[in-house]
Order: C-alpha cells, then structure tokens, then sequence
C-alpha cells in the first residue's frame, strides 16, 4: 500500500511541483525548511489546498484529473501546528466531534481508549479549552483527530509550537501512535533530531520540489543534501543492544563492525535500537588511540568528504556493511592528515543519543 | 394607552419581527458570501446595503412606494397576475423594512463571520463536517455575538423607522400604522401626553434591549477571547 501524489501549484514567488510516492505505513516525514513547500503539499493531500493533480491513497482515489474528494469525505485526521480546538466547545465536545460524525460501523476508536492513552482523563470534563496548557491542547488535538479513525493522519508540525516541556510531553505518544494503532502518519517537521526520531520514512523538500525520498538513514547519511549543512547534521544508526554494565551504568550496542557504549537504557537484551550520532560528536584518528577519555573508537572507511562552509569539511565513514557515520571536522585537520576517500580510519565518537 | 395606541404597537412589534426574520434569512448567506469573497462585484454590493445608513428615508420610502405601486415594476407584476399591488399594505411595509434595515444585519454579520478564523472551518473539515454543517457547529456558534448584536440592532432599527413606513404604509390602523407614526400624530394634533407616553416607552425598551445586548457581549468576551 502507497501514496501516490502528483500536484502543481503556483503562488506569488512560489511553485510546488510534486510527484512522489511513498508507503502507506509508520511515519513518513515531509521535511525541509519553512518555505519548502512541504506544509503546502501537507494541505494538497488534506484537500485543503485546491490545485490541479492527482492523489491515491492506498486503493482510494481521493483526486484525479477531472475531480477531488472534499475534506470531509477524506478518510484523514490532521493535526495543526496550533491545537486549533473549538473555543466554544468543551474538551469532551472538543473529543467527540469527529467523532459523531462517522458511521458507527467505520468507528475503530473508541473514546475511553483515546482518552486512557493519551492520558486525558484529567482534562476531559474541562468546559474552556483556552484554559488548557499547549501540551494540553496538542493532546486533545490528536485524540480529536484519532477518533474519527482516519486511514491515514497528517500532522503539521505538531510540536513547534510548543515549549521543549511539552514536546517532551508529546514525542512519546507520537512514537507509540503508528505502533499501537498501526495508522500511518505523515509527519511534516524542520526539526532535524524530531525526523531522526520518529520518522520510518524522509521526503526531503527544497523550493517546492521533492529532492530526496527513502529511509532515514540513508538520506541522513548523504552529504549532497541540505541535511548535511545542518549544525546537528548527523547520521542514524541502528543497532543491537548487546550487555548491561551495572557497575558503570552503561550498556554495550552492537552496531554492525563495532561496539559502542552508550548510558544505560532499559531495553532487554537482544532488540533493536536506534541511535543518533551528530557529526561534530564524532572525530577522526590514523591510529586506534588508547589513551584517550573517548571510550566509543570504530574503525570506518572514508567514502566522501564535501566541503562544509569556509572552515569545515564533512566525513562520510562506512561501519562495516551496513552503518555510516559523519563527522565534520576543520579543512586544516583534514589536510593534516590528508584524509581521502578510501582511507582506514578510526572514527572516535563522544556522544550517542539513542531515540 | 388607547386602543389605537395598542394596536400600532402590536403592528410594530410584528414589523419589526417579521423583518427581523426575513433579514436572518436573507442576510446570514449574504454577508457569510461577503465575508469570504473575493469577488471584484462584492464591494459594489457591500456599497449598496450600507446605502440606507446615509440616504434619507424618505428617498428609499419613495422608490419602494413608486416600485410597490399599481404602476411600478413589482406591484404592476403583481396586480397582472390578478394579485394585489404592496403600497400602502403590511406586506409592502415588511419589504421595505428589510431594505431599509439590511445594513444593520449583514454588517455585524459579516464582521463577526470574517472573525472566524479559516483554521476553525479547516479543521472542522478534517473532521468530517461537510460545509452547512461547519457553518452552524462552527461559525454560528462562534459568531454570536455578532449574532446577537446584528438581531437586536435590526429589531430597534425596525421599531424606530419612520419615514419609510410614511412613504410606504401610509397610516393605516392595524396594518401600517407603526408606534412612531402614532407618535407623530398625537405631537400633530397637540396630544403631548399620549406622545410622551409612546415616545418614553419606546426610548426606555431601546435603551434596555442595547443595554442586554452590551452586557451579554461582554461577557461572551470574557469567555472567549
């Protein structure tokens, strides 16, 4: 099952020329920076935005040459950057909205279900939705949304509006959506560390156009995208939790052709993780070091280096098969130690942020 | 009171009612289309409902009486299909008030409507609601205040109309002759305590009906912002 989604649109000093198709399960990303297009493109599937194309849905067609299903008859849930809950309703009507209005027999959702996991419980009974905290609010939203049991849920960057509190207060239940309730979730972001997190599937979008669409992990790793020039530009790596250190609070990854050790998570033995390496966290030696504080030293294979700005260059190091790092580390240092590609090396790694 | 006195406020209150509602009907799509248009014609058509604020009655009352008549386009139609012309009848009356009073019902409307952000329909779209019913889970609820004050304001405005009613309705007791009407005649043939009666009853009712209308607009406010 897929997406297959074709949309022309021209605004004043601005052209969004889409043609992309992508799975229709877990979380796919529509990320790029604000004027990319990929809120737009968001609002195209919505049927919110009216423009010439063409859009399926799994075996649905919701718009073609000659006609578009309206908004309401789409089978999505959206979620706006702002809550955006009726202020004349309570959370409870807030809830229900969507609720009444599908056929009982299209109802897979349940409201006590809703409620009990998005933890709402509390806030159910609250007459004045402005009362809620933006946490709050962007909780309601979702469960509003998840209650007409949508097919499939768009979510306009749900967490930037709010502080990093509530974003901590929501990624969890984002993370938890698509495999608890196995609806999958287009998810449009420019937060680099968010997308590295959640998503299962990246659309990358520059002015209007889709640039690069695949796994994370593979666009993340690549240095011709815009991605790479990010400050926390990084790659992803999955890997294999191996051995608990009680005595040092640490546990042992397995991540292909190397071990690293990261602080204790409490993930049993034997699943799968994945991890987030920044390139300005990980540097480059000729020789395994031993005497150093950095614990974390693989040893990679240079692939690429790209100019990074005036100063820097960026690294992409092979792991073995599978993984890649990058590094980014200063034009002097490489010339120092005329890196080049296809050269052993030992990439040292100070921090690993496991999502 | 005297008995003509009541009747010219039963025939008031029934005016102002009967226009009140017409002009809810008519009004609410007209300014929900001003309020989303983008249609070059839309300020050529929001000039012409504000027109009553600044013509004289008088000039309005004129054209409606010459168009109701025998001889005028709507009342000349009606009378060739063997139907009775409007001037100088209750219904002539009704037709002319809701001219008269439209600006005081579609402007409140159409501001309160244009408040409305177009997030509130969007996602009320997204949640399955097809349009009529995002206008009245939605728009309406979040309009009433401008609701509200667009419904009062044509009510008192219809209470308080004279010289298109003179022009139109004549002085027909029980059918045309509205409370301000039988005002003017008793100040006409020196009755100041029947005029003071009429004209201090209708000043206090005005005053009282805004006065609830403020008050409750108020404290929608407080409730949302």
């Amino acid at each position: 099952m897929s997406i297959r989604a074709r949309f022309r649109l021209q605004r004043a000093g601005f052209m969004l020329d889409v043609d992309a198709q992508f799975p229709l399960r877990g979380i796919t990303s529509l990320f790029g920076a604000s004027g990319s297009g990929k809120t737009t493109l968001l609002r195209c599937i919505a049927g919110l935005e009216r423009t010439p194309g063409s859009l399926q849905v799994g075996d649905e067609i919701w718009q073609n040459e000659t006609t578009s299903v309206p908004t309401h008859r789409r089978t999505l849930g959206y979620v706006f950057q702002e809550a955006s809950l009726f202020p004349h309703l309570s959370v409870r009507a807030n809830l229900e909205y969507g609720y009444r209005r599908i056929p009982p027999a299209e109802r897979k959702v349940r409201l006590e279900q809703v409620v009990a996991w998005l933890g709402l419980n509390q806030l159910i009974e609250r007459h004045d939705p402005a009362q809620l905290s933006g946490g709050e609010r962007q909780r309601v939203a979702i469960g509003r949304a998840l209650l007409t049991s949508p097919r499939l849920l768009l979510m306009d960057e749900p967490l930037s509006a709010l502080d990093t509190h509530s974003k901590q207060e929501i990624l969890p239940y984002l993370e938890a959506l698509h495999r608890e309730l196995e609806i999958p979730v287009l998810y449009v972001s420019h937060a680099l560390d968010e997308v590295a997190r959640l998503a299962d599937h990246l659309l990358l979008l520059q002015a209007g156009q889709v640039i690069a669409c695949g796994a994370p992990g593979e666009i993340l790793a690549r240095l011709d995208l815009p991605t790479a020039h990010f400050d926390d530009a990084g790659a992803v790596i999955e890997a294999t939790v191996v051995q608990h250190d009680e005595r040092y609070g640490l546990t042992q990854l397995d991540c292909g052709d190397g071990i690293v050790w990261v602080g204790r998570i409490g993930h049993p033995l034997g699943s799968r993780v994945r991890a987030r390496v920044l390139a300005r966290d990980v540097s480059i030696a000729l020789q395994h070091a031993h005497d150093t504080s950095i614990s974390n030293i693989l040893p990679a294979r240079i692939a690429e280096i790209c100019d990074e700005g005036a100063d820097k260059v960026n690294v992409r190091m092979t792991i073995g098969a599978s993984n890649v790092l990058l590094s980014r580390i200063t034009r002097r240092s490489r010339d120092r130690l005329d890196l080049r590609a296809g050269m052993a090396v030992y990439a040292q790694v100070k921090s690993v942020a496991l999502m | 009171m005297s008995d003509s006195d009541w009747l010219a406020l039963i025939t008031t209150l029934k005016l102002s009612a009967l226009t009140t509602l017409v002009l809810l009907i008519l009004g609410t799509p007209l300014a929900w289309w001003l309020a989303r248009t983008r249609s070059r014609f839309a300020v050529a058509i929001e000039a012409a409902v504000a027109l009553p604020l600044v013509l004289p009655p008088t000039v309005l009352g004129f054209y409606m009486l010459v168009a109701l008549g025998p001889h005028g386009p709507v009342g000349g139609l009606l009378e060739s299909v063997g139907l009775q012309h409007l001037a100088f009848t209750f219904t002539g009356l009704v037709l002319a008030s809701t001219l008269y009073s439209m600006p005081f019902m579609v402007q409140p409307l159409k501001d309160a409507f244009g408040g409305v952000g177009q997030r509130m329909t969007e996602a009320a779209a997204t949640l399955r609601a097809g349009a009529w019913d995002r206008f009245f889970s939605v728009v309406l609820p979040l309009s009433r205040r401008g609701l509200l004050t667009a419904i009062t304001l044509t009510f008192a405005h219809t209470v308080g109309e004279f010289g298109v009613v003179l022009m139109v309705g004549g002085n027909i007791p029980g059918q045309t002759r509205v409370l301000s009407i039988a005002i003017y005649d008793h100040a006409e043939s020196m009755n100041y305590a029947g005029a003071h009666l009429l004209a201090g009853g209708l000043l206090a009712a005005s005053f009282l009906m805004l006065l609830a209308v403020y008050a409750l607009n108020r404290r929608y406010r407080v409730v949302h912002p």
